[in-house]
């Protein structure tokens, strides 16, 4: 049974960037949470960390454009008791600090949150260099790791809370553009557990990030053409929820995945690695195929690398005539 | 129970000996590890887990405890050697290095070993964790100070340059790094393969408090530590060292970084450590 989301998205939607999501939660974690920090490397506005920062000055650290020792610095203060959270473009952290990742946070269970902001190709004009298509595949192959692809700015802000509870590593992967907002407080969130947005029969529809949104369109139209798509929020990309999959694969028997990411190693493959084992049934895939993305406005790059509605419909239709 | 520090210099030197001779016997046993950069640090590692400092082995979560933070942790072998012959863990537990099912892994893991501040391998990784922990420290007005061992090569990597500014940028007198500057890494001598010289006048540059001293004199390394504690700055003590000492065909030869003494060689080795030692016994001081 599908939870409870906003009304009315299908006619209209308000639009907010899920990194102020996470900005928010923060604030309001420096008030209940005295060990959190924050560090951020040169990019503190446009992290929305900033928010954090001016409240809360003692507990906010500016390490300049080093990436490597951000994560580094955080490790350190996770071992002796802080939750340091770390803020840069997910292109820079995860992308350059990956080793440090691995090693200082995973492999030596530190606890440090990292805020990974301007994932996709939504990043928009700044182009390919600055667009992060493949965060979730490096991030998701680390033991200790949880990777959270929030889908509005609500949701961001909830994993806040919920990921400092976590005592490990996460990794929050957000957008610079404005997504629409389509959940409520209410809306419940637990991280690993995806949450069925849209009940239907024929085709499920796994989504994370706004390709949720995409998703639910989509659902709508395919309704007018008779067909019934379940869809489903699958925020928490590792530890996923194998659960929720495997029941949508056994009640609709075809699945389509969406994301801004590249099609190898992100929420499509894990999926896939779930079905295959557990429940085969056809998959097809929306996702950004294998290529950098481009400068643009985040709208057209989203038409342009096929990350819409109509596609996940295109797909949809497809998955429908490979079904046993 | 209270550790019992070393302050003879005599003590430290036979106890420096011994880490040589132990190193040497787990490296033999392991049949791979690292012998040159350990066997360089063995006088830094005796004045630094026997007098340096303030720490329980029988209890390595000891809240006011200094933090060792070891970044270049190819050079493990001799830190486990001091750990245990500090009372961390049992001796015989040496024999276990990089074996399967060990908690001395090749490279040291926080999650394995009690008494491993952190995990490293990666060269660069440590600097930025000693930060961290110092900056942790000074928010909670803790008095301990942390220490943290580097390397020569580690130094071409761009991250404790990093680490260093940041601690010169936020004062913290609290840590205290030093580098093993032994002048050989895996490829060659480090003026050849990237050179890091006029290394002290670089950390100055860096606003940092530079000492450099015979890294196998112990008391040199004592005085430069009170040194750097009465700087009220972040001090980076440069250790001269010579790497492979004491074992006479392995000093200064980038060769024996990452390969260990096989049977004949570790006998030849021994004897002159044993003959060392008795040298230190009659010692006059
Ligand atoms: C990031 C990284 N790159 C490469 C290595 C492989 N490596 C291990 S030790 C070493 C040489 C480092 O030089 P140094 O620490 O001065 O060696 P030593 O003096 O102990 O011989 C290298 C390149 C590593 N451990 N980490
Ligand atoms: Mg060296």
């Amino acid at each position: 049974m599908a939870v409870k989301i906003l009304e009315n998205i299908y006619e209209k939607v308000d639009k907010v960037p899920t990194r102020d999501g996470l900005g928010k939660g923060l604030l309001e974690l420096g008030a209940t949470h005295p060990e959190v920090v924050v560090l951020c490397c040169d990019l503190t506005e446009s992290t929305r960390v900033q928010w954090f920062a001016e409240k809360y000055p003692d507990r906010y650290f500016e390490v300049g454009v080093a990436e490597q020792n951000m994560a580094g610095i955080a490790a350190g203060m996770a071992s002796e008791g802080k939750v340091p959270f770390i803020a840069s473009y997910a292109v820079f952290s995860p992308g350059r600090n990956w080793d440090q990742i691995r090693v200082s946070l995973c492999y030596s269970e530190n606890d440090v949150k990292i805020i990974g902001a301007h994932a996709g190709v939504s990043v928009g004009p700044d182009g390919a260099t600055h667009q992060a298509l493949e965060d979730i595949a490096i991030m998701r192959c680390l033991p200790n790791m949880t990777v959270l692809s929030p889908c509005d700015w609500i949701e961001a802000k909830k994993s806040t809370f919920h990921a400092i509870d976590n005592k490990l590593p996460v990794y929050f992967r957000l957008t610079r553009d404005k997504v629409p907002v389509i959940t409520t407080e209410d809306t419940p969130f637990k991280i690993g557990r995806a949450e069925v947005f849209r009940d239907g029969s024929d085709v499920t529809l796994v989504a994370s990030g706004q390709l949720v949104y995409e998703a639910l369109i989509a659902a709508n139209e395919l309704k007018k053409e008779g067909i019934s798509a379940r869809v489903i929020n699958n925020h928490t990309i590792k530890p996923i929820d194998k659960t929720t999959l495997i029941n949508a694969a056994k009640e609709t028997g075809a699945i389509v995945t969406a994301e801004e990411h590249q099609v190898m190693g992100g929420l499509g493959s894990a999926v896939a690695e779930v079905l295959s084992e557990h429940y085969p049934v056809p998959i097809k895939y929306v996702a950004v195929m294998d290529r950098f993305g481009e400068s643009g406005t985040p709208d057209e790059l989203m038409v342009k690398f096929g990350l819409k509605s109509k596609n996940i419909m295109e797909k949809a239709r497809e998955v429908l005539k490979m079904k046993r | 129970m209270t550790f019992q520090k070393l302050t003879d210099l005599r003590q430290l030197k036979l106890m420096a000996n011994t880490i040589r001779q132990d190193t040497l016997r787990s490296l033999l046993e392991a049949k791979s590890g690292h012998s040159a950069g350990p066997l360089g640090l063995a006088d830094f590692f005796s004045a630094m887990y026997f007098n340096i400092l303030n720490h329980e082995p029988k209890n390595p979560k000891w809240e006011f405890r200094d933090r060792f933070v070891l970044s270049c942790g190819h050079v493990c072998p001799v830190q486990y050697t001091a750990m245990a012959n500090a009372g961390y863990f049992p001796k015989e537990e040496l024999m276990t290095l990089r074996k399967l099912g060990t908690r001395l892994h090749g490279h040291p893991h926080n999650g394995s070993l009690p008494g491993i501040e952190n995990s490293s391998g990666p060269l660069g990784q440590g600097t930025s964790q000693a930060v961290g922990k110092a900056l942790a420290a000074r928010m909670e007005g803790k008095k301990h100070y942390i220490y943290c061992l580097t390397s020569d090569g580690e130094h071409n990597e761009g991250q404790p340059w990093e680490a260093w500014m940041f601690a010169a940028k936020y004062k913290l007198s609290n840590l205290i790094a030093f580098i093993d500057r032994n002048y050989i890494q895996i490829d060659g001598n480090t003026e050849n393969i990237m050179p890091l010289d006029p290394l002290d006048e670089k950390y100055r540059a860096f606003n940092i408090n530079t000492i450099s001293v015979d890294g196998n004199d112990i008391s040199a390394i004592l005085n430069a530590v009170d040194s750097a504690k009465k700087s009220g700055k972040f001090s980076m003590i440069i250790l001269n060292t010579i790497p492979g000492k004491g074992v006479s065909f392995m000093e200064k030869k980038y060769e024996w970084h990452g390969k260990p003494p096989n049977d004949a060689e570790y006998d030849l080795a021994i004897k002159e450590l044993l003959s060392e030692r008795q040298r230190i016994e009659n010692e006059t001081f």
